[in-house]
């Protein structure tokens, strides 16, 4: 160990684990995070016996002095533990504050222990407990932070299943796509998009194409651009494209961004749009008491 | 440029095409605030889309931090970015300038959608551009 302001805590922890083990399942349970409704006692106490374990390597081989560093080497066991507990936890529906204080709750068994052990050595004990404290802060911060990267990470998740969802090419009619955008196109999804529609266009044998911006809220050039460049791929490929639901708004932007949109054919509307791919593949929609 | 008018609202880090998302959307979210209408809204966004994307693009990614200001009414965004720096500024705002094969009417498109356009760079040490939108 190279510093030793926590030497009396790593003697208790060894000497005494099960008293702390004990004590701070009861402090868990005297909280309310102990939680027995989600987990076992067994379970409970699994949990927390092998967090306490893992404390003794970090404290047995780490600094805990000025210079502890909860992402250093010694410390992988420990974090590797309280990954394990906060997932397991979060997954079964506990807080995040919930979290932190069942990790705090270790707090009060070892003041306790350290209180008995250096009554007459107020100086030792206040540098004991100031510098254990820091470590167990610390793991309730880690804890936190693990909580926010799975959020993360379930967030970016969700965000991956949207693109996908949201690049459907649907058949309007024979010979006719129909290709709603929604949301933001960036290169990566601009290119799934063109694939899809290049391929579907292919294996229906289609004519015309509506590609329909109703969904997008915001065209830039990046955005200008790729649809442009979808327009020319779905020509090479003998169709016809056509950009729909551009607004009012997008018109106006577009003109001041100075986006010109060439020869490709663009409609206000995906209703007037359909109508006018349909007259090109020969079909009409007429009212039945009229024909 | 001087200080920006009105209060800091956010500060985005621009490393990636979302982040610009996210930069845009705020700035559009604090313009509805003051009651923008939308054709303000959607063309100053796609301004802040524009310059975000060269700094993320060109710029190896920078920062955008959005100011708002209710009396005069305005949003600010300054973009920053510690990238090449812009050699030619007047040749960049023409249309069909570009050095990676786009467009080439962000930056022109941008100053023409914003009321207000500063940009600042030096050749080497990176580009600073200012937009305003009043209402």
């Amino acid at each position: 160990m190279s510093e030793t302001e926590t030497s009396t805590v790593l003697s208790i922890l060894r000497e005494r684990f099960d008293a702390i083990l004990d004590g701070w399942i009861s402090t868990q349970s005297d909280e309310g995070v102990q939680r027995t409704d989600l987990f076992s006692h067994k379970e409970g106490r699994e949990q927390t016996s092998s967090l306490l374990r893992a404390m003794i390597t970090g404290i047995a081989e780490g600094d805990t002095g000025s210079r502890f560093d909860l992402s250093s080497e010694p410390w992988t066991e420990l974090r590797t533990v309280l990954v394990d507990v906060t997932q397991e936890r979060s997954a079964r529906g506990v807080s995040p504050s919930d979290m932190a204080s069942f990790v705090l709750a270790l707090k009060g068994p070892i003041f306790f222990q350290l209180q008995e052990l250096l009554a007459d050595q107020a100086g030792e004990l206040v540098e004991e407990i100031f510098f254990i404290s820091r470590v167990i802060d610390a793991f309730a911060v880690y804890c936190t932070e693990v909580f926010i990267a799975e959020r993360d990470r379930i967030i970016e998740q969700q965000r991956d299943q949207m693109q996908e969802l949201s690049t459907p090419v649907v058949e309007l009619w024979d010979k006719v796509l129909t290709l709603p955008l929604i949301g933001t196109m960036d290169s990566a999804r601009a290119q799934e998009v063109m694939e899809n529609l290049l391929e579907t266009i292919l294996q229906r044998q289609s004519e015309v194409v509506i590609v329909d911006l109703t969904g997008v809220q915001t065209v830039d050039t990046q955005v200008a651009q790729h649809m442009l460049r979808m327009a020319s791929a779905v020509r090479l490929m003998g169709a016809e494209c056509i950009i729909s639901g551009i607004s009012p708004t997008i018109a106006q932007t577009m003109v001041q961004l100075g986006v010109d949109v060439g020869e490709v054919t663009t409609r206000s509307t995906i209703r007037t749009g359909l109508a006018d791919a349909l007259n090109r593949v020969g079909y009409e929609i007429v009212h039945k008491a009229k024909q | 440029m001087s200080v920006p008018e009105g209060a800091l609202v956010s500060v985005c880090v621009l490393l990636r095409d979302r982040d610009v998302l996210h930069a845009r959307r705020v700035a559009g979210q604090e313009l509805e605030k003051l009651g923008a209408r939308s054709v303000k809204k959607t063309r100053f966004v796609t301004a802040v889309s524009e310059i975000g994307r060269n700094a993320v693009m060109h710029g190896g990614g920078g920062e955008a931090r959005i100011y708002s200001q209710v009396h005069p009414p305005c949003v600010t965004v300054v973009c920053r970015d510690k990238g090449p720096g812009i050699a030619d500024v007047d040749a960049a705002l023409c249309d069909g300038f570009s050095t990676a094969g786009s467009m080439g009417r962000g930056l022109g498109g941008a100053r023409r959608l914003c009321d207000q356009m500063e940009i600042e760079t030096t050749v080497g040490k990176g580009t600073c551009v200012t937009m305003v939108a009043r209402l």
